[in-house]
């Protein structure tokens, strides 16, 4: 009951707001916001319930929802999505604060979209059928869409045509490959195929050959959704033109879509090829690691500049995960809620001083830190914590991915570090410039500093940085149970002796 | 002479009540002298009804009637109530239609129920002439119908075309008719389906039967190479015309491609599924990659239904029961949100009728709330976004072919559906993400606004809830 409340809730919230008058914008903010914080209130009651040390999932619902072919309205939780739900909704209800006054015009559509989306992403980490996790899948792009392209900057209509493209484009090749696995599996019970993701994982014994095309089926999907180099040119234009709380939910939680789908879906399912395909996707990944971060360097718009630090992050995401040993995939997994963490709050961050002065290029600024001294700290705070500063989340996820890449490739680690170096030199120049020095531009004079408002949200995530920096065990030993049973889905599939211990 | 039975008459029913209610309206016309206000609509709309009605009475009987020519079974049942739901939504588009293009014409609305009844002989018939005779009673309706905008040089135009070409590709099916006849010695289903079932010898005679025959259908259906006609013929007839015939006379071609194709001719599908899997492929991608250029949106969704007839035919070369009931599910969500996407867009050209501009749709999602969400979400069907009835009807149609082991035909199939995003998804930027042009008034008449809702809210129905469509689906199946 409780996942499907956690999908329910903001979809009916969505439909409340339709009833609401049209001008009543203040009632549609605090309705949303009410709507999100009940959905966050419930997920952390999911957490409360989530017993840690169990590998399988839990809490799981099945009631049959299209039973002549097999569709089921099947969720659950196990240790690899349930920090993503979190994360989730604790995002929503930050972005509807952040909003409250960034967004005036058509405000109930936007919180209607807004909802409808978070539906959308829940769905997609609680769904335990191929069928209904497709479809969250998809249903999630018609939001993000408007979101886009309604409430975004000026270059909004491209960059949302090319967000949708791109994901459809993948996502269509996914299909057919859940309808293969789909013909594949054999629902023991009736006899007939099934969409159930629990059944398809356990026949999932293909050939080499098949599991190759399988593995590129699903793959390239989740590729363009990480987004992994040389697919990720969607992301710098969504990120950018995307109005804040849109940023924020692209990069928080729309990416980790992909490297979850790689985790809940390729790894377990196509272990084979997964093997085959690690040094193609570790060195994909590392050239979006430097190239993200090389690129991040010389932007001139401070949005664009997290836009492809993204890209760099979730290279190392994908590192660590396809070192496929126990740090790699924990440091992945944990990289992931960072990334959500950090550079949500730095998306957030920039839409605080765009909502002042409208502009977003680093060069409208300077001196900053004298005049709005509380922003500044934030900003440093997250700021190092995407740099990986220990103490900070960031350096716990780094850490362990390292380790884990080390232990399989050191090479790989070795050109990885240099990423890391150059995530400090680009975030830190940005910082000097935009917060260092005299005041340069006179309007930047009356720049007031946060208020409390903004204050309270960006403090949500700074407290969630330390605390994971500081004691991440309460994540770590939630991830590792569930983490090894993919693990061990390659044992299973004999290919034990290539994986370095 | 082979007397009539009361099953019979019972077999035909639905067609026999068009029939009366498209001669009452051509009497009603007759008398009022063309001021019936709004009796003939309503008439054809109680006929349509009562049709369906009686359509959905015959449900759960099978076989065929009048001697083995016509099947009176849950197939046909199915598609007559198709049948009459496009006409009923047609009909509630047309007056305001009507109106504002000035045409007067009482034999409008007795042409839409001849048509219907053409339909319905072509779903139900089970012999090759009563299936040709079909046809061709739909055929000629439309052609008049194509034409009946007498003043439009466009509509003449397309009247014309669609008459030429239409009659020419009769032809083609009547000359592969006989030439199967020649080779066969009958014309039932039945009797062909057990010819190529047993040890047959595919003959010059045969063979060049069965091409005509393919080319006829490729023609009727509008299939790439063959479909030169309909993008001017869809863009030249009245708007409620080619919602009309984009839909209806497409689900009739394919049920007797079902029957005719799938079902008689499946034992000999060697000869003729990889010309259908070539046609197919060309078909859509042709359709979307073409669509993709227009400048008006009417043309723009003329080339989008050759596209969705490709998406069709995959379900014809799937050729299994599931791949029939694919097609028919796809065929009735298709009805819905083609019928209502031209609809809108009638309301929303606010220029000479023929230009149909992008241009015209900017900034009217929110000026218009009910249009912009009505054609969004016919918009996001056709594109095939989960949850609308278009997505589970192409899920379900490439499912059935991954499962025959057509993995080629999905994976481009569903590419293609991904370039069909691009500009349904441009109409829908347009509507929401651009500045409107100044203030604009749209006369929404209930009926049309009813409809249109209806339309709408049936797309999200049979989509999120698929389940019983199919079901009933599946049962018909031949």
């Amino acid at each position: 009951m409780i996942l499907s409340l956690c999908i329910a809730l903001p979809a009916a919230t969505a439909f409340l707001l339709l009833l609401l008058p049209r001008l009543a914008a203040q009632a549609v903010r605090w309705v949303a916001l009410l709507g999100t914080l009940a959905t966050f209130i419930v997920s952390l009651v999911m957490f409360a319930n989530f017993r840690a040390g169990e590998a399988g999932f839990q809490m799981v619902e099945k009631q049959p929802w299209i039973a002549s072919i097999g569709v089921d309205w099947h969720l659950g939780v196990d240790g690899i999505s349930l920090f993503l739900i979190l994360l989730t909704t604790l995002l929503s209800v930050l972005c509807i604060i952040s909003s409250w006054s960034s967004i005036n015009e058509r405000v109930k559509e936007f919180h209607f979209f807004f909802l409808l989306l978070e539906t959308g992403m829940v769905g997609v980490f609680c769904a335990l059928d191929l069928f209904l996790f497709y479809v969250m899948w998809e249903v999630m792009l018609v939001p993000m869409f408007f979101l886009i392209g309604v409430w975004g900057g000026s270059r909004r209509v491209y960059a949302t045509i090319k967000f949708i493209l791109f994901t459809m484009a993948g996502s269509v090749l996914m299909l057919v490959g859940i309808l293969y696995v789909y013909f594949h599996t054999t629902d023991p019970a009736t006899g007939a195929h099934t969409f159930n993701l629990l059944v398809a994982m356990e026949q999932a014994h293909y050939a080499l050959e098949v599991q190759r095309w399988l593995f590129l089926a699903f793959g390239i999907a989740f590729a363009i959704k990480v987004p992994l180099f040389p697919l990720h040119t969607w992301l710098p234009d969504a990120h950018t033109e995307a109005p804040t709380a849109g940023s924020v939910m692209l990069a928080g939680v729309l990416l980790k879509m992909g490297t979850y789908g790689f985790l809940r879906f390729c790894l377990p399912m196509f272990p084979l090829a997964t093997m085959q395909f690690v040094p193609l996707i570790s060195v994909l990944a590392l050239i979006g690691i430097l190239y993200g971060a090389m690129v991040a360097m010389v932007q001139k718009d401070i949005k664009r500049l997290v836009a492809y630090s993204s890209v760099a992050h979730l290279g190392f995401v994908m590192l660590g995960m396809f070192a496929l040993n126990i740090e790699g995939l924990t440091g992945s997994l944990l990289q992931q809620i960072n990334h959500g963490i950090s550079t949500g709050a730095l998306f957030l961050l920039v839409g605080v001083l765009y909502d002042r002065r409208h502009t977003r290029l680093v060069s409208d600024y300077g001196g900053v830190a004298k005049v709005m001294p509380v922003y500044a700290t934030l900003f440093m705070i997250i700021a190092l914590s995407s740099i990986g500063l220990p103490g900070l989340n960031g350096f716990v996820g780094e850490f362990l991915i390292l380790l884990g890449t080390f232990a399989s490739n050191a090479f790989y680690a070795v050109l990885g570090t240099a990423g890391i170096i150059l995530a400090a030199v680009y975030l830190l120049w940005m910082y000097q410039r935009v917060f260092f020095g005299e005041v340069s531009h006179e309007e930047n004079l009356k720049l007031k500093d946060v208020t409390l408002r903004e204050g309270f949200v960006i403090a949500v995530l700074v407290v969630l940085t330390i605390w994971i920096g500081v004691y991440p065990d309460p994540l770590l030993s939630r991830m590792q149970p569930s983490l090894e049973l993919v693990l061990s889905r390659f044992q299973a599939a004999g290919v034990s002796q290539l994986l370095v211990p | 002479m082979i007397p009539v039975s009361l099953t019979d008459i019972q077999g035909v029913l639905p067609e026999t009540i068009v029939v009366i209610a498209a001669l009452a309206v051509i009497m009603a016309d007759a008398i009022r002298r063309g001021h019936s206000g709004a009796l003939l609509p309503v008439l054809s709309v109680l006929g349509l009804a009562a049709a369906g009605a009686a359509a959905i009475f015959l449900w759960g009987t099978s076989g065929t009637v009048f001697n083995g020519t016509v099947f009176a079974d849950g197939f046909a049942s199915f598609f007559k109530v198709l049948f009459t739901v496009i006409g009923i939504l047609t009909i509630l588009f047309s007056p305001h239609y009507l109106k504002i293009t000035g045409v007067r014409l009482g034999e409008y609305y007795a042409l839409i129920l001849t048509a219907v009844f053409g339909m319905m002989v072509m779903a139900s018939a089970a012999n090759l002439l009563m299936l040709y005779l079909g046809l061709e009673t739909m055929s000629i309706s439309l052609y008049v119908l194509a034409g009946s905008q007498r003043g439009d040089v466009k509509s003449a135009e397309a009247g014309m075309k669609y008459l030429v070409l239409g009659a020419f590709s009769s032809a083609f099916l009547l000359y592969g008719i006989a030439l199967l006849f020649a080779s066969i010695g009958s014309l039932d289903y039945e009797v062909i389906g057990t010819f190529f079932a047993s040890d047959f010898h595919p003959g010059p005679l045969l063979v060049s039967g069965l091409a005509l025959l393919m080319v006829g259908f490729a023609f009727k259906v509008a299939a790439v190479p063959f479909h030169f006609w309909s993008p001017d013929v869809y863009d030249g007839a009245p708007t409620t015309v080619t919602g009309f015939m984009s839909t209806g006379p497409k689900a009739a071609a394919f049920v007797a491609l079902i029957r005719v194709f799938g079902v008689a001719l499946a034992p000999a599908s060697s000869l003729w599924s990889g010309v259908l899997t070539v046609l197919a492929i060309l078909t859509m991608t042709v359709g979307n990659v073409v669509a993709i250029r227009q400048t008006s949106v009417k043309r723009m969704l003329a080339y989008s239904a050759i596209a969705h007839a490709g998406y069709l035919l995959v379900g014809i070369v799937a050729g299994t029961k599931a791949a029939f009931a694919a097609t028919g599910y796809y065929l009735s969500a298709y009805a819905l949100m083609n019928l209502g996407a031209f609809a809108v867009l009638i309301l929303l050209n606010r220029r000479d009728e023929g230009s149909y501009r992008f241009e015209d749709l900017r900034g009217m999602g929110f000026a218009h709330p009910l249009l912009g969400i009505t054609l969004s979400v016919f918009l996001l069907s056709l594109t095939g976004v989960p949850p609308t009835a278009g997505f589970f009807g192409k899920l379900y149609i490439f499912s059935a072919a991954v499962e025959q082991g057509h993995i080629v035909l999905a994976v481009v199939g569903l590419l293609n559906s991904a370039v069909g995003a691009y500009y349904y998804l441009r109409v829908i930027t347009l509507l929401y993400m651009a500045k409107p042009e100044g203030e604009s008034i749209i006369v929404q008449p209930a009926a049309y606004r009813f409809a249109l809702v209806i339309s709408a809210l049936l797309i999200l129905v049979i989509g999120i809830f698929p389940e019983q469509l199919l079901r009933v689906i599946t049962l018909a199946v031949p």
